[in-house]
């Protein structure tokens, strides 16, 4: 089990990653999402994995699973919906303005692209 | 008065201008003059203290694990600066007043102007060589804004440029300086510093430690090579000039030397620096002052040679020498105060500076004519007035000091220099008040109000009183002067004279003055000559070099940060992941210590599922719609996960943000191309492939490592299990860590989020407020829309379970302490439940019935969470200590109250009010005009009669 949850986290991660490299806004958004997906399961994992024992204390329970890293990545979950609400903002913003979903400043290209219809 | 009072009355006043500037010009300086003079006051309260040879100091804590800590101090050095600084700046305020004219905003002016006061009053008073570093820097920041306070002329821009990279980078060059310092002594009391000469100087870092220090100190008083900031500054209105360059900014170099003159004075290199520094200053200051056309350039080389005399008081280490220099600080304060205001008067009446096209204001402007004589005759080094006595003795410094060997050196170059000084006093006189009165003045001079002329003319009492009769000012310079020795030297002996017999010092006064008058009579030709000279030009030195620094930063960030976000993430997954490899190469790791656990069918189905929406996501996500249903998958893969993983919280909180998110990507993507174009070479997705599984295999290797062993201690946690239900008195340890074990790690965290809703609705703000609200209402779709909008049975079906959904989450929100849920999640929940009623029933009709705007649900929820909190001080307990008990209401059974419920609430609301709030930014984009929003929510609806109204343009927009 602990091969399975691992390399979930591994796949997550390189799919985000390549996702996060793409040209355009909308998949580089999905890519941050995906890592986040890994980073807050990686967190989580930090409490190794623990089958039926939540921590909900109950009598005569003894063993439960470690609830620390599940407060914190609780938050992080809201937070990094907070965090994808604004990059998503910012890259319709930027689209909406520019009618151009690229993630890379444009500028270096259409400079050229000035200089050879000046030449051509 | 408090010392804390004297420097914070500058910076607290400071807020005042700018609030009086509505109340008229004289409110606005009346304020700021009130405030000077309360600090002035409170100054003079310290006198008796101080003239009975006490030091008064107050301290407050402020960072002493740093060594930084508010520590104030004054004694006589330190109430001589903060005289002059407030007593001039009092004189200069009230000259403002009537100089500034309607045009000048006066508020902006005196509130810079108290700024740089205070920074002034706070360096002079520092006893923590910290604390001085930071007033310091501030003089420098407010300097900045004064010079360049008439933002319209592009000299006044540039000169505040020049002086604040000058002066920054010298203030760069003392913080080192200082850092070694208080590193030798290991302690970062000023007075605590004074007392350490011998290790300080014996130290091998002294050396170091002394150039950082002098080389701050020559850039801020515009020591050689650093002296052609101050002329570029004069662009300032000349207040500003008056005020900085007479009595303090300049001279706050000029105070530091003084400062530290017990510990670093003394040895042979200081003597050389310093000496010769000055030296150079004062000559080369003096000659170009002469040639100057500008009045207030003139004086600001005047300036610049002067700063240089003192400069070499101090270099030659003796105690006369440091006498001269503190007796020529307050003379020259006083006449060139005046002479710069004075110059101001005559560019306000004559609206020209420039000597060449003025002369014979003696008749015009008699009272100016007076006091600018007065000054400049003082400055000459004329008897009977005060620059005398202290040139006689700065010559008489100079005439036994001897550098590099050479007996007749340093006497030669001072007399030459105040042969010079003596000429540009006479030309100022000559050349602007004397000769014939013309018919072609820009304006007609005459005499201002006395308004103007009154601050200048107090001025010249001292320079008379002192001037006649040395004796007053005697005890209080030899106060001063003691303060400069510190324990390093004894006072010396001399008393204040006009009269010393034939002294060589005499002899070369007598020189300088005849030189002085001999150059003025030769001044054509010599003009000429200078002319012919070809010069170095500071300026385009110091831009020239300005710009090989920018294209040298140019060269090296814009290849670097290049504006491909791409670029940058790729750079920094391949850095994260070579520091995690270094890491792990370097490091050592134990051998397992888990069992593997066996794996369920259930459990590899579920794997396979997240790998497959993960590899479809990468494979597909150009069809973003596809991706966006894959990545949901995740979503819920993720949750399941969590489910199975005893962590019903997480599962909760997973699938409620699912959603919202889901919805959220939807809206985007409404305005969003459908398709990723195909654009990176295959080269490039092979890199991009090769970087992503590098990183998978990592963090599969780093989970896959950690995952096989236990903790190396116990951890932490098991406190909170411990603890939850007798501390925190509820059963549910995740959501008790939340809302108390870690409360304030929560409340920051609901902050964030309410701040990343307001920031998106900033956003939408903008954006509709732009050139793109246009083109959104103009949008056409890309798709056709469906042909009813809000479908009845939507419409119905979400009204009846509204209730039903807030019940949910009312009961999600109460059973949280004790079992699964909370605010966080019951406030998703009700997100979702509201978010319903605007899919369903339209954007105008769901807004039309909110009661409360999002905004200030968020505040609300911030509020409780914080007063919880707050409230917890009235018992004397720390910030966020929770208390519960149990009550028993019949018929009810038995149940608890806890303040971490009320904590919880904020909770709920700052997300309701954070996820409403940018969903409803988000769908505020959607709108277009021609499509009437319907008040209605069913397009067709059998209570309603007749048809719906067909009022186009009944968008209500900006809501």
């Amino acid at each position: 089990m602990e091969l399975l949850v691992a390399s979930a986290i591994g796949v997550l991660t390189a799919g985000g990653i390549y996702l996060m490299l793409r040209l355009r806004t909308f998949p580089v958004i999905l890519g941050i999402s995906l890592l986040t997906y890994a980073v807050n399961v990686f967190l989580f994992t930090s409490g190794r994995l623990t089958v039926g024992a939540p921590p909900i204390l109950r009598d005569g329970v003894s063993t439960y699973t470690d609830p620390l890293p599940q407060a914190l990545v609780l938050t992080a979950i809201v937070i990094s919906f907070g965090m994808t609400a604004v990059v998503v903002m910012i890259g319709l913003g930027a689209f909406l303005g520019t009618d151009d979903d690229h993630v890379d400043d444009q500028t270096d290209t259409s400079t050229l692209d000035e200089e050879a219809e000046g030449t051509s | 008065m408090s010392l804390f009072f004297i420097v914070l009355l500058p910076f607290l006043g400071a807020l005042l201008p700018g609030l009086m500037n509505s109340a008229g010009r004289a409110a606005c300086a009346g304020v700021t003059f009130t405030v000077s003079l309360a600090a002035f006051v409170g100054l003079l309260t310290n006198l008796p203290t101080v003239l009975a040879g006490e030091v008064v100091t107050a301290r407050i804590d402020w960072m002493p694990l740093l060594g930084l800590n508010f520590t104030l101090m004054l004694d006589s050095l330190g109430f001589f600066f903060a005289l002059l600084i407030l007593g001039i700046g009092l004189l200069i305020i009230a000259y403002a007043r009537n100089y500034l004219s309607r045009n000048d905003n006066m508020g902006e002016f005196f509130t810079y102007l108290l700024l740089f006061q205070g920074a002034m009053v706070g360096i002079v008073l520092s006893d923590n060589i910290l604390l001085l570093l930071i007033f310091w820097e501030l003089t420098s920041l407010s300097s900045f804004l004064l010079i360049g306070y008439w933002k319209h002329l592009p000299a006044g821009r540039q000169g505040a440029r020049m002086a604040l990279a000058v002066t920054g980078m010298g203030g760069l060059a003392m913080v080192g300086g200082m850092l070694i310092l208080g590193q030798i002594v290991g302690s970062y009391d000023l007075s605590t510093i004074l007392q350490n000469r011998e290790l300080i100087q014996a130290d091998p870092l002294y050396v170091p430690a002394l150039l950082l220090i002098l080389l701050g100190c020559f850039a801020k008083s515009a020591q050689f090579p650093f002296h052609f900031w101050l002329p570029h500054a004069m662009a300032a209105p000349t207040p500003v000039s008056a005020y900085l360059h007479s009595a303090t900014m300049v001279k706050a170099g000029i105070f530091l030397m003084a400062r530290m003159w017990p510990v670093l004075a003394g040895t042979p290199e200081w003597f050389v620096i310093v000496t010769s520094a000055g030296l150079i200053t004062m000559v080369l200051g003096a000659v170009i002052a002469l040639f100057k056309h500008d009045l207030k350039a003139l004086l600001a080389f005047s300036t610049v040679s002067h700063l240089g005399l003192i400069t070499m008081l101090l270099g030659t280490g003796t105690a006369f020498g440091s006498m001269a220099a503190v007796f020529h600080i307050l003379n020259h304060a006083t006449f060139k105060a005046a002479l710069f205001m004075s110059a101001g008067i005559i560019d306000h009446e004559a609206h020209t500076r420039d000597i060449r096209r003025l002369g014979g204001l003696r008749t015009l402007m008699p009272v100016t004519f007076v006091i600018a004589t007065l000054a400049a005759l003082s400055m000459a080094g004329i008897p009977l007035l005060n620059g005398f006595l202290s040139k006689e003795m700065m010559l008489e410094e100079a005439y036994g000091t001897a550098l590099f060997g050479v007996p007749w050196l340093v006497p030669a170059l001072a007399t030459f220099g105040a042969l010079f000084s003596a000429a540009y006093s006479f030309r100022l006189i000559g050349h602007v008040f004397f000769g014939p009165v013309r018919d072609d003045y820009p304006a007609k001079p005459h005499d201002p109000p006395a308004g103007l002329w009154l601050p200048p003319a107090l001025l010249m009492i001292p320079v008379v009183v002192i001037g006649i009769a040395p004796f007053i000012a005697e005890p209080f310079v030899k106060l001063v002067t003691s303060a400069v020795l510190g324990d390093a030297a004894s006072l010396p002996s001399a008393h204040f004279k006009i009269w010393h017999g034939l002294v060589p010092a005499l002899y070369m006064s007598l020189v300088a003055v005849a030189g002085g008058l001999l150059l003025l009579a030769v001044f054509n030709p010599a003009l000429r000559l200078w002319d012919a000279t070809p010069r170095p030009e500071a300026k385009q030195i110091f831009d020239s070099l300005i710009k090989a620094c920018v294209s040298l930063a140019q060269g090296i960030i814009l290849p670097l940060h290049n504006g491909a976000f791409s670029r940058y993430a790729a750079i920094g997954a391949v850095a994260i992941l070579a520091a995690g490899f270094h890491a792990y190469m370097s490091g050592t790791v134990g051998a397992t210590t888990r069992t593997v656990q066996p794996a369920s069918p259930v459990t590899i189905a579920g794997w396979l599922m997240l790998v497959a929406a993960t590899g479809g996501m990468v494979f597909m996500h150009r069809n973003r719609l596809l991706s966006l249903i894959l990545i949901g998958i995740v979503g819920l893969m993720v949750s399941i996960g969590f489910v199975f993983f005893s962590a019903p919280d997480l599962a909760m909180t997973q699938f409620t943000v699912e959603v919202v998110t889901i919805i959220l990507m939807l809206l985007a993507l409404n305005f969003l191309p459908n398709t990723t174009p195909v654009e990176s070479t295959v080269l490039r997705r092979v890199r991009d492939a090769g970087v992503a599984i590098a990183g998978g295999l990592a963090t599969f290797g780093l989970a896959y490592h950690y995952l096989l062993r236990d903790a190396i201690t116990t951890p932490i946690s098991e406190f909170h299990l411990a603890n939850s239900y007798k501390g925190g008195g509820g059963t549910n340890v995740v959501n008790v860590i939340l809302v108390d074990f870690r409360g304030f790690d929560t409340f920051g965290e609901i902050t964030v989020l309410g701040i990343a809703a307001l920031l998106i609705y900033a956003l939408t703000e903008t954006l509709l407020g732009g050139p793109v609200r246009a083109r959104l209402l103009n949008r056409k779709p890309d798709q056709p829309r469906a042909g009813i909008k809000h479908p009845m049975m939507m419409v119905v079906l979400t009204r009846v379970i509204m209730p039903m959904v807030l019940l949910v989450g009312f009961y999600i929100f109460l059973r949280g302490h004790n079992e699964p849920g909370g605010g966080f999640i019951a406030g998703l929940i009700v997100s979702i439940a509201v978010v319903m009623q605007y899919m369903a029933s339209g954007f105008s009709w769901a807004s039309a019935r909110l009661r409360y705007p999002y905004h200030g649900v968020i505040g609300a929820g911030v509020l409780i969470a914080g007063l919880t909190g707050i409230g917890s001080w009235f018992f004397g307990k720390p910030f966020l200590t929770s208390d519960f008990t149990y009550v028993r209401i019949p018929p009810f059974e038995k149940f608890e109250l806890a303040t971490a419920a009320l904590f919880d609430l904020g909770v709920f609301l700052a997300v309701v009010g954070a996820v409403m709030l940018s969903l409803e930014s988000f769908s505020r984009l959607a709108r277009r005009a021609h499509v009437p929003d319907s008040e209605h929510p069913m397009d067709i609806d059998p209570s309603r009669e007749g048809p719906p109204p067909e009022k186009a343009g009944f968008a209500k927009e900006g809501v």
